[in-house]
C-alpha cells in the first residue's frame, strides 16, 4: 500500500540512456520505465504509470529492485518475485506485475540497442 | 490493514456509493426484527404461527402496490431484482419461442447477460452520447417476432433517465398493428428512491425492484407483473406468489421491503439531492481536464460521473478509501474484470476514458460539508496521480 500511497520512484529521469513503454489499453494501464545503466549498472532508475494501484505500487517496487544491480540480475527478476516482495497481489491484478517486469526490460533493450 | 482499522474508527467515513447499496433504514430494521424473534413462523402454514406471518405478507404486498398504483396480486417478491429480472425475461421468452427482444447497450448485467443467454434472437439498441436511447431506432427494430422490450428507467453508472413513458406509448401503437403483442419490462432499481413509479401512468407489463437501493434489506426484490400476462416460472418448488416465484417467504425481508417503500415519499429528498449533486458537479469540473458522464438534465437526483485525463479511477477510489471516504469506479462490479464499463463504452468513451472514471452517488445523509471533504481531496487524488503519471 505504501508504494501507491509514496511512491519514491516516480517521474521521468533526465540523463537516462534506456526507455521503455508498454500498456495494456485492455485494462487502461500504461507505463514508462526510465533506466541509467553505468558499467552494466542499473544506476537509476523511475518510471511514470497510468493505472490502478497495483500497477503503480509494482512499477515502484520494480524501481526498489532494480537498481543497483548488475543488467544480467534485473533481466532475472520475474514477475512472481515483484508479487512474493509487495506481500500479496490479488490474482487479478498479476498482470500488472507483469507488465511493470517488461517495462524494465524493455527499457534495458532499449539501452543496448542504443549502445 | 490493523493501523487503517484503528484509523477509521476514530474517523468519520463518508459514503458515496449509494448507487451500489444503502444502508438499512433504522426504521426498517426495527419492523423487521420482530419477524426473526417472534413471528418466525412459515406464512404457508395454516397454525397462528403462520397466519401472523401470512398477514404481514399481505400487509407488505399491499403497501407496495400502493406505491406503484397497482393489484397487490401483481406484486411478486423475489430474492433479488437479478432474480425478478431474469424470472421476467427468462419467463417471456420460455413461453414465446422463437421470438425476438429489444434492450438497450446500458442495461444492468441481470437484463443484458439473461437476454444474450436466452436463446432468443435480440436487437441492443444504441445510446447517444449522454445514454439516451433513440425511440425511432426502437421503432424501427420491432419485428413480428419481437415479444419483449426491457429499458431500464434509470442507468446506475450514469444516471440517465431513459423516457419509459414516451415508451410505452410507441409500444401501445405498435400492439395494435401486431399479432404477436410486445410486453414491455424496465428495471426500476436506481430509479424507485427518486422517481414516480406509478405504473398507470408508466403503462409498462413489468417493473423490477430492490431493496437494498432504497434503504431497505439485502436480498429482497420485487416484480411488478401485470395480470393478464402470464409467464413461464423458472423456478419450480412449493408453488409460492402464483407458481412464479417457488420458495419459502422471507416475512423479515418481505416486511422491510415495505417498510422501505414507505418511506420513500417521505424521506426521499429529491429537491436537496438534486441541489447537492449541481453543487458537487460544478465544483468538480473545475479541476482541469475532468468531463462529466451522462446527462445534465434528466438525471438521477443522487448520480454524478467523472472522467479526468491522466488518471486511473480505480487509483482514485484507492486514494480517497485512504481519506475515509468511499465511492466506485463506473460501476461496483468493474473492480472484478479489467474490462472498461460497458455503460461508459456505449456512450462513447475509449478504453482509457473509460477507466478513468469515477461515481459519486449521495444518500439521504449526505451534507455539503461532506461533500466539500470530498471535493477537497479528489482534487488532491487527480494532482498526485497525474504527478505519477507524468500525463
Amino acid at each position: 500500500m505504501d508504494h501507491f500511497s509514496n511512491p519514491k520512484n516516480m517521474g521521468e529521469l533526465r540523463d537516462a540512456n534506456g526507455i521503455g513503454e508498454v500498456g495494456n489499453p485492455r485494462c487502461g494501464d500504461l507505463m514508462t520505465v526510465y533506466v541509467k545503466i553505468k558499467e552494466g549498472v542499473v544506476e537509476d532508475i523511475s518510471f511514470k504509470t497510468l493505472g490502478c494501484v497495483a500497477a503503480i505500487a509494482t512499477s515502484d517496487m520494480i524501481c526498489e529492485m532494480a537498481r543497483g544491480k548488475k543488467i544480467e540480475d534485473t533481466l532475472n527478476i520475474t514477475f512472481q518475485d515483484l508479487v512474493d516482495e509487495l506481500g500479496s497481489l490479488p490474482s487479478i491484478k498479476v498482470h500488472c506485475a507483469d507488465l511493470a517486469q517488461k517495462g524494465l526490460k524493455k527499457a534495458i533493450d532499449d539501452y543496448q540497442k542504443e549502445k | 490493514m490493523k493501523i487503517t482499522n484503528k484509523k477509521m474508527k476514530n474517523k468519520k467515513r463518508i459514503y458515496l456509493d449509494n448507487a451500489s447499496t444503502t444502508k438499512t433504514d433504522k426504521s426498517v430494521l426495527r419492523e423487521m426484527i420482530p419477524y426473526f424473534e417472534k413471528k418466525y413462523g412459515n406464512p404457508s402454514s395454516i397454525h397462528s404461527f403462520g397466519q401472523e406471518a401470512r398477514i404481514a405478507i399481505d400487509d407488505s404486498r399491499e403497501k407496495i402496490a400502493n406505491f406503484l398504483n397497482c393489484n397487490p396480486e401483481e406484486v411478486v417478491f423475489t430474492g433479488s431484482a437479478t432474480e425478478a429480472n431474469n424470472i421476467f425475461i427468462q419467463g417471456i421468452l420460455d413461453l414465446h419461442k422463437n421470438s425476438h427482444v429489444i434492450t438497450s447497450a446500458i442495461e444492468h448485467d441481470s437484463v443484458l447477460e439473461t437476454v444474450k443467454n436466452s436463446g432468443a434472437d435480440y436487437t441492443v439498441l444504441s445510446v447517444d452520447k449522454d445514454g439516451f436511447i433513440d425511440p425511432e431506432e426502437l421503432k424501427r427494430e420491432v419485428k413480428e417476432e419481437t415479444v419483449l422490450i426491457s429499458i431500464m428507467y434509470a442507468n446506475n453508472e450514469i444516471g440517465t433517465i431513459e423516457p419509459i413513458e414516451k415508451i410505452s406509448k410507441i409500444i401501445e401503437k405498435l400492439n395494435q398493428k401486431k399479432e404477436r403483442r410486445i410486453y414491455f419490462h424496465t428495471d426500476a432499481v436506481q430509479a424507485a428512491g427518486y422517481l414516480d413509479c406509478n405504473i398507470k401512468k408508466l403503462k409498462v407489463d413489468g417493473l423490477t425492484m430492490s431493496g437494498h437501493k432504497i434503504y431497505g434489506p439485502k436480498g429482497i426484490g420485487v416484480l411488478y407483473k401485470k395480470n393478464d400476462i402470464k409467464i413461464n416460472p423458472i423456478i419450480f418448488g412449493g408453488g409460492q406468489e402464483n407458481g412464479i416465484r417457488s420458495g419459502t417467504y422471507n416475512t423479515p425481508s418481505i416486511v422491510g421491503m415495505a417498510k422501505a417503500v414507505d418511506l420513500i415519499k417521505e424521506k426521499r429528498k429529491k429537491k436537496e439531492t438534486e441541489d447537492l449533486r449541481d453543487y458537487l458537479i460544478k465544483e468538480v469540473l473545475k479541476i482541469e481536464d475532468s468531463f462529466l458522464n451522462g446527462p445534465e438534465k434528466e438525471r438521477l437526483p443522487n448520480n454524478a460521473n467523472f472522467s479526468f485525463r491522466g488518471v486511473e479511477g480505480e487509483s482514485i477510489v484507492m486514494f480517497l478509501d485512504q481519506r475515509n471516504i468511499s465511492l466506485s469506479t463506473g460501476s461496483a462490479c468493474s473492480s472484478r474484470t479489467l474490462e472498461p464499463s460497458h455503460v461508459l463504452r456505449a456512450i462513447g468513451l475509449d478504453n482509457l476514458q473509460a477507466h478513468s472514471s469515477v461515481r459519486v452517488s449521495l444518500g439521504r445523509d449526505t451534507t455539503k460539508k461532506d461533500l466539500d471533504y470530498f471535493i477537497q481531496n479528489i482534487k488532491e487524488a487527480v494532482k498526485k496521480l497525474r504527478k505519477i503519471s507524468g500525463r
